[in-house]
């Protein structure tokens, strides 16, 4: 459950999150949409801590990030847009790393791991160095390193960026699950058909500002657009950014 | 609290090993290749110092026949005299002789008068290669003129022993270790450059290159303090650049080792027990080099620009030696709380077999590591600026 409310961020003269407030229920698939460069990533960047907010209120599980971010972080999945995997290191190998530093003792990890592998399949390239993986791949490791200590929530950064289609059906499948198993999921996309198909809320963000919010059907009905791509163009008031 | 600190060591440590740079640069190219050169170029200049003092001379004389009993005196001394090249002087220059002697035309009348007969001995005294052959040519030349005004005053009636007011012995206190040390002064150099170098790769891999790679940010998003990470690099860091010491050392045994003794006139006076002793010494200025190049590191954006920032800093290591190097000091008290000259100076008098009070090494490695924490403390504190997590 995050609660968001007036987030404002600025670095130096760019306000790049200038009012941003919404509610993510746990059970529920929250869609982040808007063009590029609209806060959406410094949005995710201070929920999961690493960007102190210069305005606004975060509560995760009613935990605020600034306060209590170990506390926070032990309950947070990860997929920043950069994934970020060890080069050097096996799949199995970094997804372990990030265990350990969760706490998990080996046993379990071992465990763990087994269960990730069957359920992103992994199992051809797991123990792989990740050097020369392909984009979708990187993805599933990212992913399976993101739920390794089982979070409640789940925060993904652009997740089908350079997927191929069955990947994106895949990741689509999982986060069904975990919406099913009673999860808060968050995800940011500039790709219209991603919310379409996955989300029951989606929050519009356009130039640092949430400029509409609600289910697909609501925001269909407040613009009175039969689309939804004709619907996020009229909201946002602008077609930049949306063939990106 | 520390369970952070070890998990990310042991990861840094295995992802370092299996970096070829890293590996090439720490555990091969700086502890084998550095000792090595230095080692082979030593055997090579004394080996050929050697041959010159015992070879046969073989020297070029002009105007051979006016002075028959030189001559003879010279091949007597085991001499070979041969017939001079039309222009000696161009010869010389040209270096097809590294010396030659040259009998002046008025040689024998000055002789017959008893005065001083002219020889002239002409070389290129810059050419440092034939300074030996040069040195022996000029002692038999001296060695034959004193022998001769000896006999004439003999001749006379007059003791020789006259000429000779004063007695100037040498007493060469120099011991063979001593000499040696003279060489192995620049062991230090070598020493502090090994732990910069040791730290550096890892130093910018697990910082500027984890921000490269973008996988700090990630990183930082498990439930770890930051400190508890920068500390975990900051081990790994350490650790690599004292196994870097670790090989250089035992290289140092291993190839002095190696090197005839016999044959030279010094000793160098470096064995396990002493390679031991310089590792103790010096191992707190791992924790200064990696907490240094790794602040550095992490304000730089990609590998190359922390590698650009590296080739300044590799001069701070440098500075105490070389200065030692250009004004040789007598080692004092106060010197110690100094790191890094500290060391230079401990080394270099262990080197010399000199002894050390224990209160020295006491306080060198106190104020070192004391040095080292305060930068590590800094270091650690870094990632707390969210400037430093994200590049773009």
């Amino acid at each position: 459950m995050i609660k968001v409310q007036n987030l404002k961020k600025s670095f130096g003269d760019v306000q790049a999150v200038k009012d941003v407030s919404f509610d993510a229920a746990d059970g529920q698939i929250t869609g982040l949409l808007g063009p590029n460069g609209a806060g959406k990533t410094t949005t995710l960047r201070m929920l999961y801590s690493l960007l102190p907010p210069d305005n606004g209120t975060i509560s995760i599980d009613g935990m605020d990030p600034q306060i209590e971010p170990l506390r926070v972080k032990r309950q947070l999945g990860v997929v920043p847009d950069a994934r970020g995997l060890y080069t050097r290191l096996t799949a199995r190998e970094n997804i372990e790393y990030f265990g350990q530093l969760h706490g998990i003792e080996s046993a379990v990890l071992k465990q763990r791991i087994d269960e990730l592998t069957n359920l992103l399949d992994l199992g051809d390239f797991i123990d792989r160095r990740t050097d020369g993986f392909s984009q979708g791949q990187r993805v599933r490791v990212a992913v399976a390193r993101a739920m390794v200590h089982k979070p409640q929530t789940l925060l993904l950064d652009e997740p089908s960026n350079g997927l191929d289609v069955m990947s994106t059906r895949a990741l689509r499948h999982l986060l069904r699950d975990l919406k099913q198993a009673g999860h808060c999921v968050v995800l940011s996309t500039h790709i219209m058909q991603e919310v379409a198909a996955l989300c029951d809320q989606i929050v519009i963000i356009a130039d640092g500002r949430v400029v509409a919010s609600g289910s697909a059907a609501h925001l269909r009905e407040i613009s009175g657009c039969p689309e939804l791509e004709d619907a996020f163009v009229k909201l946002i008031g602008t077609e930049e950014g949306l063939l990106a | 609290m520390m369970r952070g600190i070890k998990i990310v060591a042991l990861k840094e440590i295995r992802d370092s090993l299996r970096d070829r740079r890293t590996v090439m640069n720490t555990l091969l190219m700086g502890p084998i290749l550095g000792p090595l050169l230095f080692i082979g170029m030593l055997t090579l200049i004394t080996q050929k110092e050697v041959d010159k003092a015992q070879e046969t001379l073989h020297i070029p004389v002009v105007n051979e026949s006016l002075a028959p009993s030189l001559i003879n005196f010279l091949e007597l001394q085991g001499v070979v005299v041969e017939q001079p090249p039309a222009d000696p002087e161009q010869a010389i220059r040209d270096e097809l002789h590294s010396v030659i002697i040259r009998i002046a035309e008025d040689y024998p009348e000055k002789w017959r008068a008893g005065q001083p007969a002219t020889v002239e001995v002409i070389a290129d005294a810059s050419q440092r290669e034939i300074s030996t052959t040069l040195a022996r040519v000029k002692l038999l030349l001296n060695g034959y003129s004193s022998q001769i005004g000896s006999l004439r005053l003999q001749l006379r009636g007059v003791d020789p022993q006259l000429m000779r007011a004063v007695d100037v012995r040498d007493i060469d206190l120099s011991t063979p270790e001593s000499r040696g040390a003279l060489i192995l002064a620049m062991l230090p150099y070598f020493i502090m450059i090994t732990l910069f170098v040791g730290s550096m790769s890892v130093a910018i891999d697990t910082t500027a290159g984890e921000k490269e790679r973008q996988s700090l940010e990630p990183l930082l998003i498990n439930p770890v303090p930051r400190w508890e990470i920068m500390t975990g690099k900051l081990t790994a860091t350490t650790l690599f650049s004292l196994a870097s010491l670790v090989l250089t050392l035992m290289a140092f045994v291993i190839f002095v080792g190696l090197i005839p003794a016999s044959n030279l006139n010094f000793e160098l006076n470096i064995d396990w027990n002493l390679a031991a002793r310089f590792w103790y010494i010096t191992a707190p200025v791992a924790l200064v080099a990696a907490a240094l190049l790794t602040t550095i590191a992490a304000f730089a954006k990609s590998f190359r620009e922390a590698q650009s920032y590296m080739s300044m800093i590799i001069l701070i290591p440098m500075l105490p030696s070389l200065w030692l190097f250009i004004n040789p000091v007598k080692a004092e008290t106060w010197m110690m709380w100094i790191p890094l000259l500290s060391q230079n100076l401990l080394v270099n008098q262990h080197i010399r077999a000199e002894s050390v009070p224990v209160l020295w090494e006491v306080i060198s490695i106190v104020s070192t590591l004391a040095l080292g924490l305060l930068l590590a403390i800094s270091a650690a504190r870094l990632y707390q600026r969210s400037k430093l997590i994200f590049s773009n």
